[in-house]
């Protein structure tokens, strides 16, 4: 469809390459500067008693090749089985398969609502080498109606084929046993091939409620 | 310069809901474009004081379901007093009432490290930490007063208006330590309501912040 409604005389400006049009900063004009931020939306998926919420390349919107970096916001998500740990792995090949081989790290800072613990230490259970299982965000999220778990992963690079693909995600669980969670974890995709899909899951169960967004760094 | 370059025919743009009109990249045709999903919602400046309040419809303030994620940059908040109780950073939410004292789980832990080269290390601290408290979340400590210090960083509120969950928040910030370092602060929790948190304050434990910028922005998902 065209915008034939535009005033073609009403126009007064210079085009610049991949500039938007705004007002100018007296607000009386037009002018070809207008640039939108660098965190663009690309997808949001909604949980609903979801065994998986998957973003793939070329699906429903879904870009891995366009930008430099991705984040991905996980907001309150809620399992519907107690006591599970929220996972993610990628994908070579379009998710057929997400088993990519994992180096990572993983530590852990945790406090009970009773305050009677509070530590910080590296997670040896939790990180990988070389392992091609889902990689642990954190602890265990509780499943009572007001537990969830929240954070957020960055993505570095999917589409590149020259180096492997670096991921930090940081996230903060309401666990099973009444503690807040501050969970650290950062690693690489240690493969060549491009990341062009992510799946992301509670270990066992279904993901109840929450939103995964996923936003491109431009 | 009139854009009567254009051929009238040439504005042969497919409508996408939500997106901008731009230019191509060859500045010759159009393109629609996206807008940034970071939105800058306010900003309040510091000086000498007491605090810092972010109200939901107040001064064109929104911490409600218009956005589900919300982030505060905090740029070289100074205080204004340095010992005593007069030199913590800290954060309140308010849920219902006119205080800003939702309940809070919290955990808190720091590196530091001296300008002299002494004291790298990565601890738990458990007396800024919070149990169920009702109190302000400390979100730097032992800060230096003097003049070229402060401290900077960034605290994530996620869905504070939802009725259903507890409402995490996550920050990263440093500051420069009393004792001439750096001190990296990672603070993460939940406000252990499930009533909606319609503001947020920052202040200092005691005296004022002196100078510096707290910026609210919501993230939109859509």
């Amino acid at each position: 469809m065209a915008i034939s409604k535009l005033n073609f005389n009403s126009l007064n400006v210079t085009p610049t390459a991949s500039k938007g049009i705004g007002f100018d900063s007296g607000a009386d004009d037009l002018e070809a500067s207008f640039q939108g931020g660098s965190m663009v939306f690309i997808k949001k998926l909604t949980a609903s008693s979801s065994a998986t919420l998957d973003f793939v390349h070329g699906s429903g919107g879904v870009d891995f090749s366009t930008h430099k970096e991705y984040v991905f916001i996980f907001n309150n998500l809620h399992p519907q089985t107690d006591d599970q740990i929220f996972t993610f792995q990628g994908s070579i090949d379009a998710g057929s398969n997400y088993n990519v081989a994992i180096t990572s790290t993983t530590f852990f800072a945790n406090h009970n609502e009773a305050d009677s613990t509070a530590a910080l230490g590296y997670q040896s259970n939790f990180d990988q080498a070389q392992g091609t299982a889902f990689q642990q965000t954190s602890g265990t999220t509780g499943s009572d109606n007001d537990q969830c778990n929240v954070g957020i992963l960055h993505l570095f690079n999917p589409s590149s084929t020259t180096f492997v693909k670096h991921f930090i995600c940081r996230t903060s669980i309401y666990s099973a046993t009444n503690y807040a969670v501050d969970a650290n974890v950062a690693g690489y995709f240690n493969t060549t091939s491009d990341i062009d899909a992510m799946q992301f899951k509670y270990q066992s169960g279904n993901i109840d409620a929450g939103t995964i967004t996923l936003y491109g760094i431009a | 310069m009139a854009i009567s370059k254009f051929n009238y025919n040439s504005f042969n743009v497919t409508p996408v809901a939500s997106k901008a009109l731009a230019f191509n990249s060859d500045a010759d045709g159009f393109t629609t474009a996206s807008g940034s999903s970071m939105i800058l919602i306010k900003t309040l400046t510091a000086s000498s004081s007491a605090n810092l309040s972010f109200v939901n419809g107040s001064s064109d303030v929104v911490l409600d379901d218009t956005y589900p994620v919300y982030k505060f940059l905090c740029i070289n908040c100074h205080p204004s007093q340095q010992g005593g109780d007069g030199d913590e950073f800290s954060v309140g939410f308010r849920d219902g009432s006119t205080a800003y004292d939702a309940s809070k789980t919290s955990t808190f832990f720091s590196s530091v490290h001296g300008e002299d080269g002494s004291g790298g290390a990565v601890a738990y601290r458990d007396s800024h930490d919070q149990a169920n408290a009702t109190g302000f979340q400390t979100l730097a400590v032992d800060m230096d007063a003097d003049n070229d210090t402060q401290v900077s960083g960034e605290l994530t509120l996620f869905n504070p208006s939802s009725t259903t969950f507890v409402k995490h928040f996550i920050w990263r910030g440093n500051h420069v330590h009393s004792s001439a370092g750096i001190q990296d602060t990672y603070v993460a929790g939940y406000c252990n309501v499930t009533a909606a948190i319609d503001a947020v304050q920052f202040k200092m434990s005691a005296g004022n912040i002196d100078a510096g910028v707290i910026k609210l922005y919501g993230i939109a998902d859509s």
